[in-house]
């Protein structure tokens, strides 16, 4: 428990949050923010049903529609049965167990890591679940945010606790300046890139350093989300001033004398001076090129000017096999450059690239220019804030005027159950987080990118270096 | 909980719970039907017919309690639907040497043992399959033991708390709902921070 050894920020959020600890058996940690939606939900709340146990603490919970939700103009119907029978069913339950929450129609509906820090739910400090693994996205407010499966959604829905052991931490320091083209999307993907898919399995990753400080809010948002990317349980980032800024006056977030009480709170979070962590790597910023995924997993990836690396190189056997498997699926040559590669679709969305700078930057590249005859274009808005957002700005006009697809508010084509996914063989350059074999949807090909990158590469045709246009 | 059974074997390295079960299939409001799914885009040609080469369409993949992968097995998405399809398979335990987190947890929540073995035993298991794929493993959950006939007696670690959970069937939700009073204690002290019923 809480002593005078120097923590970090990953310390004094679990330990701010122990409600019990027993010898020999996991803590039972406080949650102080459940986020809902309807994929991972539904056999928690039968469960609940099946025990006779109501919401613990629907104050706490929230939830919205995103994974199976269409993002066609929401006047027409979920053609999809059965996918609208699980967005009914939601609501069903949402309403049955008194759990506030954005349906199908709802004027604030969006992707359920996109609403929590818009509508000012997620705060620095808090812990927060949600039964989904990119639920690392609200660590970029320093709070300790874990994706979980089913059955623990169904232990936090009846106790508001989660079962938990302590993570090891990681401490990922980013020193030095982003060159022009170069995003945060570049940042994790290098991380991925560097210590593999499985690098951080165990631990909770605390971002540091002057590249990350100079990063916004957004851009936070999308290095903390790929944490689980690289393996890790959690990532976040230490609150300041940006932090404070961006949750002062929304929605949710405490007002008045509540605000003062939990800013001062706020401002004790920092990692102390002296503390250690167990791991520790860095990333020199100033070298850092727009990264590009080649393979079949998000740390397949490499520098856009980079070649596909030969598994002839590899001295493990099951990753020489690993990465020969990965350019059959992908269709590519060992020592061939991903630059130039003909691809069909760009996706520009999801959960760690749909908020309003990744649009502008994707929009920044597109103004006054037209998509490839030969790729399709989607552009869809992590929330329906968000759409409005971008519309009052022009945005969807510079889209629209392209030649790419304006689209309503959802995880679309970075999950392929909704509508939204690639044909078998085609290639996408995608701003989503995972690249995995028919992750796009079956049999379908997925470089990913920053919105930079994804847009001029929709301008081009083929995969293509933003800073060559 | 002990298993003596043949192992089907995937010789991958971080096979990822998109390729366990693929998300067009959760959207299912249950937990129910999803053995047939295991591995879907690996298993059936486009036109839904079984690969008679894939290793899970073969009647002695099918008779296995145990699946032995590569390293960090269950990498990806949180989805629960991984454990639920690879146990309604019929499958009890998943060798390898790593496992991504939420996936062992999501495992040990349904009675799939996620079995971590040391690099070289791992290897070594792999090679006494190749010399005989009808090798017979036991393991004993009790002792944390695994064997096979002509290999090295290995014990492998897991949770105390999830052993006794699976040993003793005690309900994970159970044991924290009887904790209502430390529950109770611990929000009565804590101020509010969000209501978002407000």
């Amino acid at each position: 428990m809480p002593s005078n050894k120097p923590r970090t920020i990953i310390e004094k959020v679990w330990d701010s949050h122990m409600v019990a600890e027993k010898e020999g058996a996991p803590a039972v940690l406080f949650i102080d923010l459940h986020l809902v939606h309807e994929v991972t939900s539904p056999q928690a709340f039968s469960g609940l049903r099946a025990r006779g146990v109501k919401v613990r603490r629907p104050d706490l919970t929230f939830a919205t529609v995103d994974h199976s939700t269409p993002t066609t103009p929401r006047h027409l119907p979920i053609i999809d049965q059965i996918a609208a029978t699980q967005v009914a069913q939601l609501e069903t339950n949402a309403t049955e167990f008194g759990i506030p929450y954005f349906g199908f129609q709802n004027i604030n509906q969006g992707i359920v890591h996109v609403i929590g820090p818009e509508q000012g739910l997620t705060q620095p400090g808090m812990t927060v679940v949600c039964g989904d693994s990119h639920t690392a996205t609200h660590g970029a407010f320093g709070a300790l945010a874990f994706g979980i499966g089913t059955s623990e959604v169904e232990m936090v829905l009846a106790t508001q606790c989660l079962l938990q052991r302590p993570s090891k931490t990681f401490e990922v320091k980013v020193e030095g300046t982003l060159k022009p083209g170069v995003s945060a999307k570049d940042i994790i993907l290098a991380l991925c890139a560097k210590i593999g898919i499985g690098g951080g399995t165990g631990c909770v990753f605390e971002f540091t350093g002057s590249a990350i400080r100079a990063l916004s809010m957004e851009e936070r948002m999308t290095v903390c989300n790929m944490a689980i990317e690289a393996g890790a349980r959690a990532g976040l980032i230490a609150p300041d001033e940006k932090t404070y800024e961006y949750v002062k006056g929304r929605k949710f977030a405490p007002q008045g004398e509540a605000w003062d009480k939990a800013l001062a709170y706020w401002k004790t979070l920092s990692t102390d001076e002296g503390a250690t962590y167990d791991f520790t790597t860095t990333i020199d910023a100033d070298a850092l090129e727009p990264m590009i995924t080649f393979g079949t997993n998000p740390g397949m990836g490499m520098a856009i000017s980079a070649s596909v690396p030969n598994p002839a190189d590899s001295t493990d056997p099951l990753e020489r096999e690993s990465l020969r498997k990965a350019l059959l699926y992908m269709n590519l040559e060992a020592g061939q450059a991903i630059a130039g590669q003909k691809i069909d679709v760009v996706f520009i969305g999801s959960c760690t690239n749909s908020r309003l700078t990744d649009l502008r930057a994707a929009a920044s590249v597109l103004k006054g220019r037209k998509v490839n005859a030969n790729v399709r274009v989607l552009v869809v808005p992590g929330s329906q804030e968000i759409k409005r957002q971008a519309e009052a700005e022009g945005l969807d006009k510079i889209f629209k005027d392209s030649g790419a697809e304006w689209r309503e508010a959802g995880c679309s084509m970075c999950i392929a159950m909704n509508g939204d996914q690639l044909s078998p063989g085609q290639y996408s350059v995608s701003t989503s987080n995972r690249n995995f074999e028919g992750r796009q949807g079956k049999g379908g090909r997925t470089f990913l990118a920053s919105p930079l990158t994804a847009a001029a590469s929709a301008v081009m045709g083929v995969v293509t270096d933003v800073r060559s246009l | 909980m002990q298993i003596h059974s043949t192992v089907a074997v995937l010789p991958n390295d971080n096979i990822d719970t998109d390729q366990i079960i693929p998300a067009r299939f959760l959207k299912t409001i249950s937990k129910d039907g999803l053995g047939d799914q295991l591995f879907c885009d690996w298993r059936y040609h486009a036109d839904g017919s079984p690969k008679a080469d894939f290793v899970l369409n073969t009647p002695a993949a099918k008779a296995s309690q145990i699946l032995l992968a590569g390293d960090n097995f269950g990498c990806g998405s949180s989805r629960e639907h991984a454990p639920w399809a690879l146990t309604q398979y019929g499958f009890q335990a998943v060798l390898s040497t790593s496992y991504a987190d939420i996936f062992k947890q999501n495992s040990l929540k349904n009675r799939l043992l996620p079995i971590v073995m040391p690099k070289d035993v791992h290897a070594a298991l792999f090679a006494a399959l190749v010399e005989n794929p009808a090798l017979q493993l036991t393991i004993d959950l009790p002792t944390q033991t695994l064997s096979w006939p002509g290999g090295p007696s290995m014990s492998f670690p897991i949770d105390a708390f999830a052993k006794d959970c699976l040993l003793e069937g005690v309900d994970e939700i159970g044991y924290v709902l009887k904790q209502d009073a430390a529950i109770a204690a611990f929000e009565a002290q804590r101020p509010l921070s969000l209501n978002t019923l407000a």
